[in-house]
């Protein structure tokens, strides 16, 4: 593999594992939105995530890398490189027992995602790497309808009671203490915005800083800094046990017969 | 020549107007005038057919996250989503049936949660594997494709509309079980093994999911209603019959054996023979006391209580802004 391969490779994994543990804590919530309306809306965004996710898992395919299904099904945690706070369970319990997730929790960090999403795929689209402009540019589509969804939810918790108003001001201070580790692009940052393949990591975070300190002025909210990472950085394979746990429901039935050929 | 308003009509001069129109295959529509036992009987219908849909989610949820490939996951992903969607379209239907008598969708859901409203026997059997996600999608499914259909010439026109639709996404979802069936039945022994037991645990369930022979062997039935004002066409023998001829040949193609060593085709009385369901456990299932009633039903009031914030600050949102607006 050559040097610039390396860093190619490091950029789209970390693309599609954060849209790949995205979408699972999205369909963990499937059957246990806020309305049926929502749990269908919801749905249709998780599949169309995990299709993105496939296809960044299909550019690494070729780049020899593995199959998409080794890539999405057997790695180990620190072979990840999502941001920690993709990761992070959506509540106490479980998806099957006692589940109490935090929908404020959940509308913000797919905003926060759903916009740097968006910067990242614009970018993406003058890459020196060429399939990432053909990938970028279909899910650009489809991502623009996420994003809407997720501003219309936002908009209207902010302004609608006190007690909404208060959740998803805690929710903010709870993701904006990490979103720094999905704005990073880890330990080869340098030398993936030097080769051009996506914008430096203070672009993406300056642009981003910008888009959202613009929605919040539309709902009289403010927030001062950069967002953290307290976690730690994803990027660089490091984890918390939510992901250890989701990785083994993810693959349970891949790993369940390592005879089987197809399923 | 007298022209008579339509209020101006005696209750039954109304009833045999209706009848009138129902003899002649026309569509009765949501603000049309409707005897009230049609009424009842559409809402009891289409209710527990769309919180059929909504609770059949619970048994495949389990399965999303875990299917063993990428492309299982996006084509069980989105097979759940249409049974959502389904869920929505149907209980909008029913919206529109229960308004005039004061009632709304959380009346709806309150009554799924108190067990007043039932769902399908088989959604509150347990999944405990990956082959039953590919025996639901395929068989339960299938089941369902038979029932839908037959009601595709319901005399209710919003639900044969929707009804229309649903049928189309249910032929994917079967396509869908098949093409999970197929992979483990050409599989690994293990494959075939969990495959088998599958079949062997859902059998018995979905000869029930037609419903009883006859109103003797649950004391109660709306079949006759439902035929009398042509929401359906068919009984639930004739039903469960098209599935085994469907069905029977197919399983035993992929090596399956049939968990019912009685069973057979009568040649003279053209008819299958089987092993009688037992229909008091139908009764004990559907009434909420199956193994996975409980917990499922659990599973859907909890999150409805712990979002309540959420539908609260809906509420308030949108009247703010009715009140903006004017």
């Amino acid at each position: 593999m050559t040097k610039d391969n390396k860093y190619i490779s490091e950029l789209i994994y970390q693309l599609a594992d954060d849209n790949f543990i995205h979408s699972y804590r999205g369909s963990e919530w499937l059957g246990l939105a806020p309305h049926i309306e929502e749990d269908v809306a919801f749905s249709s965004i998780n599949q169309d995530t995990m299709g993105h996710a496939s296809m960044y898992f299909e550019l690494l395919e070729t780049l020899g890398e593995g199959s998409v299904d080794e890539l999405s099904h057997n790695r180990k945690p620190k072979d990840f490189r999502n941001a920690i706070i993709l990761e992070e369970a959506n509540g106490s319990g479980t998806y099957l027992d006692q589940p109490e997730y935090d929908w404020a929790f959940t509308v913000i960090r797919h905003l926060f995602f759903g916009v740097l999403k968006e910067i990242r795929l614009e970018s993406l689209n003058q890459s020196s790497y060429e399939p990432l402009i053909h990938t970028s540019r279909k899910i650009q589509t489809e991502q623009y309808y996420h994003l809407m969804h997720w501003k219309t939810w936002f908009t209207q918790l902010m302004l609608s009671t006190q007690e909404a108003r208060d959740k998803m001001e805690q929710a903010i201070s709870r993701v904006w203490r990490d979103f720094g580790g999905v704005i990073s692009l880890g330990k080869y940052g340098k030398e993936i915005s030097d080769l051009k393949l996506i914008a430096s990591e203070d672009e993406l975070r300056s642009e981003w800083l910008r888009r959202i300190h613009q929605i919040f002025d539309q709902v009289g909210f403010s927030i001062e800094g950069n967002p953290g990472m307290e976690q730690g950085n994803g990027r660089n394979g490091e984890h918390t046990e939510d992901l250890t746990s989701a990785l083994n429901i993810l693959s349970e039935v891949y790993h369940s017969d390592i005879d089987a050929v197809t399923w | 020549m007298v022209t008579v308003r339509f209020s101006e009509l005696t209750e039954e001069e109304k009833y045999n107007h209706f009848m009138e129109r129902i003899e002649n295959d026309e569509k009765i529509e949501a603000d049309d005038w409707m005897p009230d036992e049609y009424r009842n009987a559409l809402i009891k219908l289409i209710s527990s057919h769309g919180i059929s849909e909504i609770m059949g989610a619970l048994p495949e949820k389990e399965w999303v996250p875990k299917a063993p490939t990428i492309n299982r996951k996006l084509s069980i992903m989105a097979k759940v989503q249409d049974e959502m969607g389904h869920g929505q379209l149907l209980l909008r239907v029913n919206e529109d049936l229960i308004k005039p008598l004061g009632r709304n969708r959380e009346n709806v859901m309150n009554d799924l949660f108190t067990k007043k409203l039932k769902f399908h026997n088989v959604f509150h059997m347990p999944s405990p594997t990956w082959a039953d996600a590919a025996i639901i999608a395929w068989l339960v499914d299938g089941a369902a494709i038979l029932t839908q259909t037959m009601m595709l010439k319901t005399s209710y026109g919003p639900y044969g509309r929707a009804l229309k639709r649903i049928c189309q996404e249910e032929s994917f979802h079967a396509k869908h079980g098949e093409s999970l069936t197929l992979a483990l039945a050409s599989g690994t022994s293990n494959q075939k093994q969990m495959l088998q037991e599958s079949l062997n645990r859902w059998w018995e369930s979905l000869l029930m999911f037609f419903g009883p022979k006859s109103k003797k062997d649950i004391g109660s039935s709306s079949v006759d209603i439902n035929i009398k004002y042509k929401l359906r066409t068919k009984t639930n023998e004739q039903l469960r019959q098209e599935f085994l001829t469907k069905y029977v040949p197919k399983i035993k193609l992929l090596g399956l054996t049939i968990p019912d060593e009685t069973l057979r085709f009568d040649e003279e009385k053209e008819e299958w023979i089987y092993r009688e369901p037992d229909w008091k456990k139908f009764k004990q299932v559907v009434s909420g006391n199956g193994p996975k009633s409980e917990e499922r039903i659990a599973l859907r009031r909890d999150s409805y209580k712990n979002n309540e914030w959420v539908r609260n600050a809906l509420a308030a949102y949108h009247q703010k802004n009715r009140v903006f607006a004017g």
